[in-house]
């Protein structure tokens, strides 16, 4: 079924050396191959478009779905929707993650549009982890996923988003309604190197009372590369909202953060947190006082801050 | 044995730090006092390899240093503990007490050291080394990890400062604990009299320059006396 360099791909992105326990579905180079349902997961194709409905029964506790994509061949664009229906009082964690291997030189790329109904007090943890690998000269390896999430009261989303190596462009967008009492929590990193760019862009209404939202996007640029980080939290009730961009900047890497908080209520608390720069200087001596080379130091301090 | 040799120290080409500062550390206790900004932290930071001097050399063992990186110089057995310690986001404790052990792990050894210092264990090994400690913390924290490195030659930076007077009484416990084990030196910046009781040998450091050094008895009786050119001191020691 899926070949040595897909199942290196699925290790990566979805820590998996065999088919996954519990709910999957596997997409290997546009296609879906392999599938398993539970008895309170249903995973169902798509007939107007590419993709998969997914739905958790209510109440369906500590049971995970699996969806990871992987993509070896060069030149292909896959573009794939996948909705998921999570009853009301759910405890599930979704793991999606989407792997290029581009041995070739055309561009490849996964356009991945992921959208999410939490019922009533339900409880999500979403794990998504991007990766990109291949030959030197190879084609761009591109990745934008959108990700669509409508909460309702109660509910609470916590979303891991991971990007470490090899995706030569993305752009990321994120929006979220959520109702009374919802709760979102958004862990984003980043790492861009060479000459890669990273676009990532949320837009959270919080519409219901007590409801949360905390973005935190922590990134590493390096060489050349470029990121952008935009974001705006709508405080339409009263509600508390935190974002917090912090990224490393070293080489000639840019990075730009434009966050915008607007507060439709008056008890509405919007708070954004922005730090850009270098990996101080005064932690990389630190470091060398305890004996690593100067590389050392900045790896630790590097893997520490995107741990 | 460290050895400086005329060690000048000047910023932006004109600005004087240190001037021709010439000594031998053979004692296994030294206390480096004297007036704030007399250029005490500087003296540190040359030692450890993180300012160049703009003349003079420094011998280690014998050993001509001058031209080795912090790294190098790290690794031939000196430590220093920062005047202020430094954040880390991500790193946590244990991480750095295994950086500064050479890599290992051990966790009991981990523990051992925090518990010296006076921290708990238990609550701190898996603490970020983040803007959520405290100053009195993060400076034990700093501390523990000299105390990992077991290098023959430490420079502690006023590690009093921030400390309660409670843990001050260890402080000292563990520097003469930390003298057994590693039978090299110590060096201590500090204002207070109650460590400059224990040093073999005081360093007096003034505008730059090596204005006094000699045993306990020779120095410490002077600084008390001097008045106004040491106000500073004076006043911490009434
Ligand atoms: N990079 C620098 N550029 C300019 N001046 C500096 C620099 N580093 C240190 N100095 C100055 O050198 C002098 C000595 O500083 P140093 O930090 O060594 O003092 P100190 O004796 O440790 O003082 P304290 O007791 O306050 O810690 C001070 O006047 C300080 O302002
Ligand atoms: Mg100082």
């Amino acid at each position: 079924m899926l070949d040595n360099i897909q199942m290196n791909i699925l290790r990566e992105v979805a820590e998996l050396d065999a088919l996954p326990t519990g709910a999957y579905n596997i997409r290997a180079n546009g296609q879906g191959a392999a599938r398993n349902t539970t008895a309170n997961i249903d995973i169902i194709t798509k007939q107007d478009k590419p993709g998969i409905d997914i739905f958790i029964k209510l109440g369906t506790k500590n049971e995970s779905v699996h969806i990871p994509v992987v993509i070896s061949e060069t030149g292909l664009k896959d573009l794939v929707y996948n909705d998921f229906y999570i009853g009301a009082d759910c405890d599930v964690t979704i793991i999606a993650g989407c792997g290029i291997h581009n041995c070739g030189n055309q561009e490849s790329r996964h356009d991945g549009i992921h959208t999410f109904h939490l019922g009533k007090n339900a409880k999500v943890r979403y794990i998504e982890k991007h990766y990109g690998t291949g030959t030197e000269d190879r084609g761009k390896n591109v990745m934008n996923p959108e990700t669509i999430v409508f909460q309702e009261e109660g509910s609470s989303l916590l979303m891991e988003t991971t990007q470490i190596s090899g995706i030569d462009d993305t752009y990321r967008m994120t929006s979220a309604t959520l109702a009374q009492g919802a709760q979102l929590t958004v862990k984003e990193k980043i790492m861009t190197t060479g000459e890669q760019t990273a676009k990532t862009n949320f837009v959270v209404d919080l519409n219901g009372a007590d409801s949360k939202v905390n973005l935190q996007s922590r990134s590493v640029a390096k060489d050349h590369s470029h990121q952008y980080f935009d974001s705006k939290i709508n405080g339409n009730a009263p509600c508390a909202g935190h974002s917090e961009c912090d990224a490393i900047i070293m080489d000639s890497a840019t990075v730009e953060a434009s966050p915008s908080l607007t507060a439709n209520n008056i008890d509405a608390a919007l708070i954004h947190e922005a730090a850009i720069g270098k990996s101080a200087g005064e932690q990389l001596i630190k470091l060398m006082t305890l004996g690593l080379t100067e590389k050392e130091a900045e790896e630790q301090i590097v893997n520490g801050f995107l741990k | 044995m460290l050895e400086l040799q005329h060690i000048s120290f000047a910023v932006d080409g004109s600005k004087e730090i240190l001037r021709d500062i010439n000594l031998k550390v053979e004692d296994r206790f030294v206390a480096i006092t004297g007036p704030n900004g007399g250029g005490k932290s500087t003296l540190a930071k040359i030692i450890a390899g993180i300012f160049q001097p703009t003349e003079g050399r420094i011998l280690l063992d014998g050993e001509d240093i001058t031209n080795l990186s912090i790294t190098q110089r790290a690794n031939k057995g000196i430590s220093y503990a920062f005047q202020q310690p430094v954040r880390f986001k991500g790193l946590r404790v244990r991480d750095l007490l295994a950086l500064a052990a050479g890599g290992s792990t051990d966790i009991n050894q981990a523990c051992g050291y925090l518990s010296e210092v006076g921290l708990c264990a238990r609550d701190y090994i898996d603490r970020e080394l983040n803007d959520s400690l405290s100053g009195g913390e993060l400076k034990r924290i700093e501390i523990a990890m000299t105390m990992a490195r077991n290098t023959k030659l430490t420079v502690f930076d006023e590690p009093e400062a921030g400390i309660d007077l409670w843990s001050f009484n260890n402080l000292i416990r563990v520097f003469e604990k930390m003298n057994e084990k590693i039978h090299g030196s110590i060096m201590i910046i500090s204002h207070q009299e109650r460590i400059l009781n224990i040093a073999d040998k005081i360093i007096y450091l003034k505008e730059g320059r090596l204005a006094q050094y000699g045993t306990r008895q020779e120095v410490l009786p002077q600084l008390l006396n001097t008045d106004s050119t040491c106000s500073v001191l004076a006043d911490k020691l009434q």
